[in-house]
């Protein structure tokens, strides 16, 4: 087993191995660092940024570096929790995010971030842009509206031969995830309950299930995102 | 001294935010201790008869009406407040944008089912006295300033009594985390 | 009769690595990728539709609609509007008949926006076909489509006659021109190819290479200024049997075509730099990737490469050395600038979608096929090459000590003389507009957009790694240009469409900026908007790659240094303004409900 390596968070000493990931070195520290994108088990991908600290002064993503001895980690300042917060908002006016209406709401893990980061407005205006809902597969509904391109799904979900159901389409802003009719006509049950999982907004939503936990009682009603840490 | 006015509104909402204004309890005596109200659906005062100091808004702008009445409470109101999701960012009424205009209307007055079979001549209604539908639904502060911001949809009553007894008598606000909300 | 997707697919194996090449020769065969071609591609490969959909979708020359027998390309970039491309693009869309981004209904016609494609010194320019067509004028475009429609082929479409050096070669047949007006030791015609590999490899090690790159203190010519020497050592340590040398030529820096005339006119000497690099890491195979817009190119540089192999410069023990092997093959890019980034330039290489790595690990410890790449710039290569032949010592008594050499730069814009120019480094921005012949300039883009845009307080500063460093794009504006709408609003829409849409920053902020931008553009800027801009511009800086990371660079650099223009467009007595217009927001209710007159 490899030896723990020393490195410092807001200048307080942590101790993790060498070649952790910053995020959960960072975690097995009860340092929280928020992440959208990041998904155990999974590799990371560095797609929504939140988890940006400084590592020695430079601005770098948890989910995606790996830790080394001696690193000087910044990440509860007012400089990367304002950078944090100003993502949030991006995301909120980048889709269409309607809380009051979403089954995900109270369970969502931007909203959850929206409500740490107490963003009571965001201060970019709002694109509503034009998207459409996918409801042409057996097992899931695709609500392009609340996806926030994370690529969880993509990276997390593929078929028994290894090849992708979800995937990136376009570029840029017009980015979006196309759905493989095919594979996702094929979903077993297990794969379809894994791409709802790891959705972490409600753009993947399984078709015959919505409203289960009274509101109170949802994952992030009570305590905030993080907390666990 | 004089206590402080305030003039409240429900432009494109469904009058939830101001339902749960008065979801604070018996503290709406202590309110009406506190605070005057002016222009309100509350008291149904109809005409700003004071300037006021907090202005509250639920909704977010859909008609040409809530734009008009959205700058008089920005006339009138020292400080204005988006009360609500629907204020703070179109809410359920902005589902529509990204839809035209024509087939909205269309849907309602038109091919809707319960419409379908009943709008013989074909009419979108268009009298001159009827207020404009806008092209989208606006958050009111993509329209006028607005100066604070309380979401929920409602928000929680705790949330609007903190709000305005803090701005009331100049205080932080404290919020205990199960208050502020989206939905 | 056009090939067919199944023979593409079996001249690369069903090798799903080789996806690039897959959709470029099924698009080039078939004028576009279908869903049966994207199927069977799929079945082949053992993908699914979504596997090749994501790569397909994301390059701007790969088209699921047919694009038109004859595809006309006409570049936005903003030499291309400065040089007349509104009344160009006018005068293709009343000839052909059809706006822009649609093809004519009988198929025969398609036209299409492009981005910068390093033809800055010989704008308005369209790609048709593959084929270069510079210096268009709306004369010229009647023509084109006159011709067009008498059933001319592409080749018969050239009445220009074939541009200078190289461009008139057989293989190449083209009408662009190189515009060499300043010649230095790395262009220096005077090179006899093959030297440096037969008389200086043959009596160096790797590591003597190695040093002498290191002594040279020559850094990366694409514009990051990594120290070249340091970054083969890398490499040469990293621990794996495979290693690989790529040439990064996909320069689409707008206002860049350095690379493009490199290629054209000393091919013979970046692919000696190649294998000289190959020679110092360890590697036995190299990819030059050339980007979409340089496809003209491709047989020639292809017959250059066999040549090179009939010579034993490439192929089994180079020049004699025993047990060093290196191959070299190209990869065509399919348009796409963040390509441009050697770990999206890898990933693309491989057959994906050309979205950049997270660093580290960099591609000197896991780059092509995870393993150690080393990925330089065109006219590293090159300069690579002269450095072994006359030594470090000479190569450091040419600029300065901090960025020693020449650079070749690209002048394009309000100028006299716009080309290509090899200088030493340490040259002023009054250098280059005198140089280039260039009067009444208001403003200079020294690095094309992810660059600054500098003022003539600023002229006098330098062009080296410590103070504007290049990849080499120089854009002079006069002062009849209007900045903020021609310059800094085209290069922000530059970034919106190039972004590769990973990153959350910036794939959403420069639209955001963009929106801004036209706010205060269309009168209805306050002040706030301006500090708004700067202050919201710096998430972009968490972005994972130098495209999101200088995204905004347009706008910041605009304001720091161009103040009073927005000064100028803002309202200053308003503080508040949402850009919020009542008229507007009610004409499509009423026009729905027919009523005609409304009060604000």
């Amino acid at each position: 087993m490899a030896e723990l390596s020393s490195f410092t968070i807001d200048g307080l000493k942590c101790m993790a191995r060498e070649g952790t990931s910053i995020i959960d070195a960072a975690r097995q520290n009860s340092r929280y660092i928020p992440t959208l994108c990041n998904l155990e088990g999974v590799p990371p991908k560095g797609a929504c940024r939140i988890c940006s600290v400084r590592v020695n002064g430079k601005l770098m993503t948890a989910c995606t570096t790996k830790l080394s001895p001696g690193m000087e980690i910044e990440n509860d300042t007012s400089e990367l929790n304002d950078l944090r917060k100003a993502i949030i908002e991006m995301l909120f006016v980048e889709g269409n995010h309607f809380c009051p209406s979403c089954e995900k709401s109270g369970e969502c893990e931007l909203q959850a971030l929206a409500y740490r980061y107490k963003m009571e407005v965001p201060r970019y205006p709002y694109f509503f842009p034009k998207r459409p809902i996918d409801a042409s597969h057996p097992r899931i509904v695709k609500d392009h509206n609340r996806c926030i391109l994370c690529k969880r799904c993509v990276r997390a979900v593929k078929d028994e031969k290894g090849r992708s159901i979800f995937a990136f389409l376009d570029r840029g802003f017009e980015t979006r995830i196309y759905v493989d009719p095919d594979l996702a006509g094929q979903l077993t049950e297990e794969r379809a309950r894994k791409a709802v999982e790891v959705c972490p907004v409600g753009a993947i939503m399984p078709r015959d299930e919505a409203f289960k936990t009274p509101i109170g009682q949802r994952m992030y009603d009570k305590k905030p995102i993080g907390s666990d840490v | 001294m004089q206590k402080p006015v305030i003039a409240t509104a429900s432009l494109a909402g469904c009058f939830g935010c101001h339902m749960s204004l008065l979801d604070i309890d018996e503290r709406i005596l202590d309110l009406i201790e506190l605070v005057d109200f002016n222009k309100s659906p509350i008291n149904d005062i109809k005409e700003f008869t004071a300037e006021c100091d907090i202005g509250l808004i639920e909704g977010g702008c859909c008609l040409d009406e809530n734009v008009h009445v959205l700058r008089e409470f920005r006339n009138h109101c020292r400080i204005l407040i988006s009360m609500g999701e629907c204020a703070i960012m179109g809410g359920l009424p902005a589902m529509r944008n990204g839809i035209s205009v024509r087939e909205c209307l269309e849907e309602a007055y038109l091919n809707g089912p319960s419409v379908r079979n009943y709008n013989e001549g074909k009419v979108l209604p268009n009298d001159e006295e009827l207020p404009v539908l806008l092209n989208r639904v606006y958050p009111c502060h993509e329209v006028v300033k607005m100066d604070y911001f309380l979401p929920g949809c409602p928000p929680d009553a705790e949330l609007l009594w903190q709000a305005l007894t803090a701005l009331i008598h100049n205080k932080e606000m404290d919020l205990p985390y199960e208050v502020f909300k989206f939905d | 009769m056009a090939e067919s997707v199944d023979s593409v697919i079996a001249r690369y194996n069903s090798d799903a690595s080789r996806l690039m090449d897959i959709l470029i020769d099924v698009q080039s065969a078939q004028g576009f990728i279908g869903d049966p071609a994207i199927a069977k591609i799929a079945e082949e490969l053992g993908l699914s539709t979504a596997d090749v959909e994501q790569t397909r979708s994301f390059y701007h020359f790969f088209s699921k609609k047919p694009t038109g027998k004859y595809a006309i390309y006409l570049n936005t970039s903003v030499n291309a509007y400065m040089m007349g491309r509104d009344a160009v693009a006018r005068t293709f869309e009343v000839e052909a008949g059809i706006p822009f981004n649609t093809v004519t209904r009988d198929g025969l016609i398609g036209l299409f926006d492009t981005s910068c494609i390093g033809m800055s010194d010989q704008e308005p320019a369209a790609i048709i076909n593959g084929k270069i067509f510079p210096n268009l004028t709306p004369f010229r475009v009647k023509e084109l489509i006159r011709d067009i429609r008498a059933g001319k082929s592409v080749e018969e479409l050239v009445v220009e006659g074939y541009g200078d050096g190289q461009n008139s070669n057989p293989d190449v047949r083209a009408v662009v021109r190189n515009n060499i007006r300043k010649i230095g030791p790395v262009l220096d015609p005077d090179y006899k190819p093959g030297e440096v590999i037969r008389k200086k490899l043959t009596e160096m090690t790797p590591q003597q290479v190695i040093d002498e790159m290191k002594r040279s203190n020559i850094r990366g010519r694409g514009g990051a200024g990594f120290p070249t020497g340091m970054k083969w050592e890398i490499c040469r340590q990293a621990e794996s049997d495979e290693k690989y040398i790529i040439c990064n030529a996909d320069e689409g820096e707008p206002g860049t075509f350095k690379d493009r005339v490199i290629l054209t006119e000393r091919p013979k000497l970046l692919l000696e730099g190649m294998v000289v690099a190959a020679y110092a890491i360890g590697a036995r195979q190299g990819i030059l990737y050339v980007r979409h817009e340089y496809e003209y190119l491709k047989t020639y540089l292809e017959k250059l490469i066999a040549g090179a192999y009939k010579r034993n410069l490439m192929g089994k023990n180079i020049a004699g050395i025993e047990g060093f092997d290196f191959d070299v093959r190209i990869q065509y890019g399919a348009g796409s600038y963040v390509c441009g980034e050697e770990s999206a330039l890898i990933e693309s290489a491989e057959g994906k979608r050309g979205e950049p790595r997270d660093k580290p690990p960099f591609p000197v410890e896991k780059g092509y096929h995870g393993q150690p790449t080393v990925v330089n710039n065109v006219e590293t290569f090159c300069s690579a090459v002269k450095v072994l032949l006359h030594g470090a010592d000479w190569y450091r008594s040419f600029g300065t000590t901090d960025s020693t050499g020449t650079k070749v730069v690209s002048i394009s814009g309000d100028c006299r003389y716009p080309g290509i120019y090899e200088v030493e480094w340490g040259f002023s921005v009054n250098d280059i507009c005198g140089m280039a012949g260039a009067e009444d300039v208001m403003a200079v883009q020294v690095g094309g957009p992810s660059g600054s845009l500098v003022g003539a307080s600023d002229f006098d500063r330098v062009l080296c790694y410590a103070d504007l460093s290049t990849g080499g794009s120089l854009i002079i504006f006069n002062h009849t240009r209007d900045l903020l709408e021609d310059v800094v609003l085209n290069f922000t829409s530059f970034f919106i469409e190039e972004s590769c849409g990973s990153c959350s920053t910036c794939r959403i902020m420069p639209v955001i900026l963009r929106d801004k931008l036209r706010k205060i553009l269309d009168a209805r800027g306050v002040k706030s908007d301006i500090t708004d801009m700067l202050e919201w511009a710096k998430v972009l800086k968490s972005s994972r790659c130098g495209l999101g990371q200088t995204a905004a660079n347009p706008i910041v650099t605009s304001i720091r240094n161009f103040r009073h223009l927005y000064d100028q467009k803002i309202r200053g007595e308003m503080r508040y303004d949402t850009g919020f217009d009542l008229t507007r927001a009610t004409q499509e209710g009423m026009a729905a409900t027919g009523r005609y007159t409304h009060a604000d």
